[in-house]
């Protein structure tokens, strides 16, 4: 993040900025004196529309609303923190907040784990775009396609998992229809989903780091495991906080693979957060008390990314 | 005559045993033991990749078969019972009685609409996207204006607003428009700019060369004419990429179709496989129609991958600081 602030400047002020002062000085044209505001207005005004009417407004429209009484008919009447209050008492509410929570502690636990890993595995062995490419084929299917895929793999009756699991001697596994099951089985089609890009993105850090290190390191008689703790993972730490916050982010915003196999069931098992929101808000038409559970999922986001933003150090690299 | 294929057999054979990696990474003298190691990797690897992978044959294997057999040979790795019947199922080919009597519900789902739907959706918001948020990225790329870094900054702030939360209200705002159930309720948040296209560009332009610019700029050509004329070509491949990109991402859109397109004009190819499933009849549902109807929805997107597949893999691990 350091270096989106850094570049403009450096860029402007050396060739650019002179040239066009140059120029200025020539030309005398009275409106190049507030630089090239006209012309840039030009050029983000499309964008610009889009900002405003469907980010801007309505960020300001959903926290409006979330103070509000509001179902759709009729217009929406203020009723101050009484959706809040009413949140911090709703069973559903906190039962929706732990099952998000378990769902994305799987995730970061695993995903991270497994694309780790796999990012070794990668470097070590086999750098060619075919292997890349085999193990990103999941990430660019829906979330749709990955749920209904593994809702027939994992076929309680028919499936071929639980035919796998059954020649191994264990007993069938209700993936979809246990209350203890459904969350891991919809945090494991997300591992399956991400895990190839993931361990991309921590791929594509490990060939950042130089080989000078491993050599300095080596030469120092370095073993492999302390090398692997005390310069890789180091090394590697501003991609494990991107990774880390982007498999945070997503995975308490799931939502579409919920809708499109359990629909929130068995019982409350997999009403997540988001799931809950569209309920309230379009089942119920409690667009109000949605927009108040919205508010709270964007601070628990903001809070996250700061925290880990903060903390980890994500933006500054050990290798400058 | 007959004797031609045996020198052939010869010829053909020899490309494959130099690609054998094994034989030339092994000195002559023997094996090391660091070899174990990489076979276990390269076992490890080749799990990972069975796992990325085959789920994909087992859904063409179940979209081949047919209802009834399915159960019984609930593992073949074959097909059970090889039939179209599926694909016919999902392309509304089937009459109803047949479908009902292959374990389908008889329902018509209109896969071609909503194959139709999901192209425009996609391609229309893929267009726009990236045609303005290129224009506005090279206002915040190479213009000098006041404010700038601060816009620049809000437009970037808005990646961190989760979806959800602004889906409510504009939702509210293209029902009051009187848009729902339309393809341009359905494409108009997106039509604009997409925050990762405005970065993403910007990024590309402030690594462009200014040379040519530059003299363009000396004869008196206008920002519009440089942009247009200079500055898009130049960025082709950077735009392909971010099309790219940004086409796959829309094609799997599920959330905000699901709220504003229900209609049969507006419903997309995600939402679509969403009711086929839970139109599934009592008791068994018709997996074989399901699994043809994912591989249809699927098909597109693999298309993309297979011809720009090194684009899309290399695009990967992009932050914009490189």
């Amino acid at each position: 993040m350091t270096t989106l602030t850094k570049q403009p400047d450096s860029g402007l002020s050396t060739v650019g900025g002179s040239r066009k002062s140059r120029k200025r000085g020539k030309s005398g044209a009275g409106f190049r004196a507030m630089g090239d505001l006209k012309i840039a207005l030009f050029f983000i005004a499309p964008a610009m529309i889009g900002f405003v009417l469907f980010y801007v407004v309505p960020t300001i429209r959903g926290i409006y609303l979330s103070f509000t009484e509001y179902s759709i008919l009729g217009d929406p009447e203020w009723i101050g923190i009484k959706n809040y209050e009413q949140i911090a008492k709703d069973p559903l509410f906190w039962n929706a907040l732990g099952v998000t929570l378990e769902y994305v502690v799987i995730n970061i636990v695993l995903q991270t784990a497994l694309a780790l890993g796999l990012a070794l595995l990668m470097h070590r062995v086999a750098k060619s775009t075919l292997v890349r490419g085999a193990l990103l084929l999941p990430y660019l299917m829906a979330n749709v396609i990955a749920a209904l895929l593994w809702f027939w793999m994992l076929d309680y009756q028919i499936g071929i998992v639980n035919q796998l699991i059954e020649w191994f001697g264990l007993p069938r596994v209700a993936f979809f229809g246990s209350e203890e099951w459904a969350i891991p089985t919809q945090a494991l089609i997300n591992t399956w989903r991400h895990m190839g890009y993931t361990a991309l993105l921590i791929f594509a850090g490990l060939q950042a780091i130089p080989a000078s290190v491993y050599e300095a390191a080596s030469i120092d008689g370095s073993k492999a495991a302390s090398t692997f703790w005390r310069i890789t993972l180091p090394l590697l730490r501003p991609v494990l906080v991107l990774v880390l916050v982007v498999t945070v982010i997503g995975s308490f915003q799931v939502f579409d693979t919920v809708a499109v196999t359990t629909q929130g069931g068995p019982v409350n098992a997999t009403r997540v957060l988001q799931y809950y929101i569209y309920q309230r808000a379009f089942a119920q038409q409690d667009f109000g008390y949605g927009s108040a559970l919205a508010v709270i999922l964007f601070l628990i986001l903001a809070i996250v990314a700061f925290i880990q933003m903060k903390f980890l150090r994500g933006s500054q690299s050990d290798l400058d | 005559m007959t004797t031609v294929s045996s020198p052939n057999a010869t010829t053909r054979r020899r490309p494959f045993q130099k690609n054998r990696p094994f034989q030339k990474n092994r000195p002559s003298n023997g094996k090391r033991p660091f070899n174990w190691r990489r076979a276990t990797a390269r076992i490890l690897l080749g799990l990972a990749i069975a796992v990325s992978v085959l789920p994909f044959y087992w859904v063409l294997r179940t979209a081949l078969s047919t209802n009834g057999s399915l159960a019984a040979n609930s593992a073949s790795l074959l097909p059970a019972d090889f039939n179209l019947g599926a694909f016919e199922r999902v392309f509304g080919l089937q009459s109803a009685s047949d479908a009902i009597a292959e374990g389908g519900s008889g329902a018509s789902i209109n896969f071609w609409q909503y194959l139709l739907n999901s192209l425009l959706f996609s391609s229309i918001t893929t267009a726009g996207a990236v045609f303005f948020s290129s224009m506005a990225a090279y206002a915040f790329a190479r213009l000098r204006w006041k404010g700038r870094d601060g816009v620049f900054s809000l437009f970037l702030g808005t990646m961190l607003v989760p979806p959800i939360f602004t889906a409510l209200p504009n939702f509210l705002l293209i029902k009051n428009f009187g848009l729902l159930n339309t393809m341009l309720g359905l494409v108009l948040p997106y039509l604009f700019m997409t925050p990762f296209a405005i970065f993403f560009m910007r990024q590309f332009f402030l690594n462009m060369s200014r040379e040519v610019e530059e003299a363009a700029m000396l004869d008196g050509a206008k920002h519009f004419r440089i942009f247009f004329q200079i500055v898009m070509p130049n960025a082709a491949a950077p735009i392909a990429t971010l099309a790219l990109l940004t086409f796959m991402g829309q094609w799997n859109e599920y959330f905000w179709p699901l709220l504003v397109g229900s209609s049969e004009e507006s419903r997309v190819l995600t939402v679509g496989l969403g009711v086929f499933k839970s139109q599934s009849p009592q008791g068994a549902p018709d997996w074989s129609g399901l699994m043809a109807a994912t591989l249809v929805s699927a098909i597109p997107v693999l298309i993309l991958f297979a011809i720009f597949g090194k684009k899309i893999i290399n695009s990967i691990g992009f932050n914009g600081t490189k």
